[in-house]
């Protein structure tokens, strides 16, 4: 079945999240529709889904116009969705939610899940999914509940089907097994519209990409195309996918990490005997498969870790010991792990957000009241440096993009006078643009001459980013080694080999 | 999931009252003995069952109205407007109550304890206000501040244990209702509150000079605490929306973690919030003790620090909010009396109100919930 989106216009109050964007995806084609985070690719697919209305413009199903006033009619019409967020119920079994909304009744209205059962079975192996439809879902891996979201949309013949960012929650293993998945029903002659900002998953799979920007279609892409082309189309400028930097000159010792040992709430040891220093003007990144004590190294230094043994100092002074709000007075800089958890409330406005960690003093507060008018000024001015994304400085976290809420981050701890910035996977999730941008404000925190301590657990940005690589394993420093190391060096002193 | 089933909106708010009003419309009609007799010859003659249930009803919320509001049928100017008084009287204490408690719900604290801490607010001002000797201008602001301060300690334990230990604040907060209700009524019995030659579980009475003044006259029981409740409404306000310590508690609220990591001491935070939450329930025992009762006696918390509770929650833990709330509870508890007198309708209706106001409150996010899964399987 071809699918035409034809001058879809939709719009938020004062926002057209979708501008006018007209799109074919064939039958028989993985049509992917590439844009940065709030480009406005899940509106279009909503509307396509009948969860939102459009203002103006027309769906076509094989050239013949459609409606759809909910979700219903778009599946009734053939249209399958898979969301980024999974919409299961976890202690159903696979069979129940696949059947879940249109249960097949046996006479006198009992559910037939014996015949639901042998349709997962069916489509599971004609695909070759490998799932068993009386395992329950909560129990399953993420990937395999992706699976049972697309046997979802299967059981209902879906002849279009849409991914929204499926890969966002999936190991490269998993991503690797989606791509085949959907390359296996593109071949039985459905459309697919995978949507994304990962360059790496386009020009793998794509037949054919169509590039939003802030809610207009800017253009189509080949798959032969460069990753710098694609990404300059998203961003709207040229974009640079290598980290631009000089070489680091650094100055002192700033942070020296010293037999530094700690034990986690069970008593696991979970960092052994881990020394180091980070000169001022240094970045040194910490490399490892995620969980290996890169956590809590980073949690060690905020202070927020209690069972510990070893020394911590910066610029002579020793940290390990203090309260988080000494460590922070102490000029220390910290982007969290995860920024949603740790970094932001979630429910509090960008400029409260941005004085979460200074309410309690001037300028931000003066005789413990709140300095709201020196707040609105400060937020506005780092909203405008930072270019933070959104509908003011009264707009929620929540309501932000990963990239946004992640410069709200980076606006906030570097506003302080720093000595030294910590930060950990600080581009997890974010866009091609966000990244760029990510990364240039670490480069400059090193530049203007203090250590940085960065935990990577992508090696590119590893090597990229660092002036230095230390490999952690198993909460164990396995060697400090130049950035320009062999890739396959890198890669078992991860496993835990030595170099 | 507290803090989930601590949102809502005032639509919802509006909405539970309305429907309880309406469920309170029913069963003041079933339990109607001439709506019970013309049922049983509905087929024969259906109007009559239709006007006995509209008496019963108009009546009864009638009574309500005159009891809680405005009594038009009064025979003096007095007597009219006496009702929207006592309304006020029952609203100071559980309005000022219920600010505490959304303070804690605010910072994401189930504060249960507003009984026990309304009753250490009565023990110190009343111990204050019976001992001392002392002019008016200093006995009485020494009294309230003595209120204040048995609440803001008793609350400030809870946080301590919860900061030190991890204890939970929901327990603690019930066992120290226990607490504090057990001691009361040992303090009276003992010579530290008892009155002397009393076999009565009952203080000597406050002294004049300890008091509220009684604005209105000796007539009315509503008193000046009146104005204290909208200062602390005010108060509360500006301390949630325009302090460090408000910004504080609401950020330990929403995610403590992130408070946590941007320095937010989250242990004094805990004890802070519990003092203040304390000190305003505090208050509002010493609108009991030294407003409207004349002494202290085991009664002196009456059901205000679970009214309280319900009051948080409908005025969704806004000030304003709660003020609103806290009168309309004012109003039913004032109205119930009248209601029973001259309608004799049983007291007891009124608390089903209440008590369904908390469900249908309580309810929402419950059928939301089912509601989404709904619209998930659909989506899907
Ligand atoms: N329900 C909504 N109400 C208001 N604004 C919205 C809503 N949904 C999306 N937006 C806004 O529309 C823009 C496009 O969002 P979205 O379609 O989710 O982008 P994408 O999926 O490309 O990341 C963003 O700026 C977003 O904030
Ligand atoms: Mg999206």
């Amino acid at each position: 079945m071809k699918l035409e989106l034809r001058g879809i216009t939709k719009r938020f109050g004062a926002l057209a999240a979708n501008d006018n964007v007209s799109l074919v995806a064939e039958a028989g084609q993985i049509h992917c529709l590439l844009g940065e985070n709030g480009a406005g690719k899940s509106t279009l697919m909503n509307v396509l889904y009948g969860l939102y209305q459009a203002d103006s413009g027309q769906i076509l199903l094989d050239d013949k116009p459609v409606k759809f006033s909910g979700p219903g009619d778009a599946m009734a019409a053939g249209i399958g969705m898979v969301h980024q967020h999974f919409m299961l119920i976890p202690v159903f079994t696979v069979a129940e939610n696949v059947v879940l909304g249109h249960e097949p009744v046996k006479f006198g209205g009992v559910l037939d899940i014996a015949a639901a059962r042998k349709k997962v079975r069916e489509i599971s192996d004609r695909f070759g999914f490998d799932v068993d439809p009386d395992a329950i879902v909560g129990e399953l891996p993420v990937g395999v509940q992706q699976r049972v979201e697309i046997i979802k949309a299967l059981i209902t013949d879906a002849k279009v089907l849409v991914f929204d960012e499926p890969t966002a929650v999936l190991t490269p293993q998993e991503t690797d097994e989606l791509m085949a998945i959907m390359r296996q029903l593109r071949d039985s002659g459905r459309a697919i519209v995978f949507i994304t900002h990962k360059l790496r998953e386009v020009k793998e799979v794509a037949d054919k990409i169509t590039v939003m920007r802030l809610g207009k279609v800017v253009g189509e892409a080949k798959p032969s195309d460069t990753a710098e082309a694609m990404a300059s189309m998203m961003v709207g400028r040229a974009v640079d996918l290598e980290v631009r930097k000089t070489p680091a000159k650094p100055g002192a010792a700033g942070l020296e990490v010293s037999g530094l040992n700690v034990w986690n709430h069970e008593g696991q040891q979970v960092l052994n005997d881990v020394s180091f220093q980070i000169h001022a003007g240094e970045i040194l990144v910490i490399a490892g498969v995620q969980g290996n004590g890169q956590t809590e190294l980073t949690e060690a230094i905020l202070g927020t870790q209690t069972k510990h043994h070893g020394s911590i100092k910066l610029s002579g002074h020793e940290l390990l010991g203090k309260t988080v709000k000494q460590v922070l007075d102490a000029g220390v800089g910290f982007v969290p792990e995860d920024r949603t958890e740790d970094g932001l409330v979630a429910d509090f406005t960008i400029a409260e957000n941005l004085m979460l960690d200074r309410s309690d003093r001037a300028p931000f507060a003066k005789r413990g009241v709140l300095q709201l008018d020196f707040l609105a000024k400060f937020a506005a001015e780092k909203v405008a440096q930072y270019d933070v994304r959104a509908q003011g400085i009264q707009a929620k976290a929540s309501q932000l993009s990963g990239g946004n809420q992640q410069k709200v981050v980076l606006a906030r701890e570097l506003s302080r006078e720093l000595k030294l910035l910590v930060a950990s996977q600080p581009t997890r999730g974010l866009d091609v643009g966000s990244i760029e941008f990510v990364h240039e404000q670490i480069v400059a925190a090193r530049d203007s001459g203090i250590p940085v301590l960065i935990v990577a657990t992508e090696l590119d940005e590893a090597t990229q980013l660092g002036d230095r690589i230390a490999v952690m394993y198993q909460g164990k420093i396995m060697g400090i080694v130049p950035p320009d190391t062999d890739r396959t060096v890198l890669g078992k002193m991860m496993a835990g080999l030595s170099a | 999931m507290i803090s989930k089933f601590l949102r809502g909106n005032i639509a919802l708010s509006v909405l539970a009252v309305l429907v309880s009003f309406v469920v309170g419309g029913i069963l003041i009609a079933l339990s109607d003995p001439t709506v019970q007799s013309s049922a049983s010859y509905f087929t024969a003659r259906p109007t009559d069952l239709l006007s006995a249930i509209w008496n019963a009803v108009f009546g009864a919320y009638d009574a309500l109205f005159r009891g809680s509001v405005f009594n038009y049928q009064a025979a003096t100017t007095t007597g009219m407007f006496k009702p929207i008084t006592e309304t006020l009287a029952f609203a100071t204490p559980i309005t000022m109550a219920g600010l505490g408690l959304a303070v804690a719900f605010r910072s994401g604290l189930f504060n249960i304890g507003g009984t026990g801490q309304i009753i250490f607010g009565a023990i110190f001002a009343g111990w204050v206000g019976i001992n001392l000797d002392l002019p008016w201008i200093l006995h009485f602001p020494l009294a309230v501040l003595a209120g204040v301060f048995g609440g803001a300690l008793f609350g400030s334990i809870v946080g301590l244990l919860k900061a030190t230990t991890g204890a939970n604040e929901v327990i603690v907060t019930i066992m120290f209702n226990y607490i504090a209700a057990l001691l009361l009524s040992y303090f009276l019995k003992t010579p530290f509150l008892q009155a002397p030659h009393n076999i009565n579980p009952i203080s000597k009475p406050i002294l004049a000079s300890a008091k509220y003044p009684a604005f209105l006259g000796p007539n009315f029981r509503l008193h000046a605490g009146v104005f204290a409740m909208l200062a602390a409404v005010a108060l509360v306000w500006w301390l949630l929306n325009r302090s460090t310590l408000g910004f504080q508690f609401r950020a330990l609220g929403h995610n403590p973690s992130a408070a946590r990591v941007a320095g937010i001491n989250i242990g004094l935070n805990y004890v802070l919030v519990m003092a203040v939450s304390g000190a305003l329930a505090g208050l509002a025992g010493t609108s009991q003790i030294l407003g409207t009762e004349g002494s202290l006696t085991t009664g002196v918390a009456a059901s205000f620090g679970f009214d309280a509770i319900t009051v948080a929650l409908l005025g969704r833990n806004n000030p304003f909010g709660v003020l609103a709330a806290g009168i309309l509870f004012g109003g039913l508890r004032a109205g119930a009396v009248t209601m029973q007198a001259s309608q004799g309708v049983p007291i007891d209706i009124v608390f089903i109100v209440q008590s369904m106001i908390v469900l249908f409150i309580a309810a929402p996010p419950l059928v939301r919930s089912i509601f989404r899964i709904r619209a998930k399987v659909e989506a899907a």
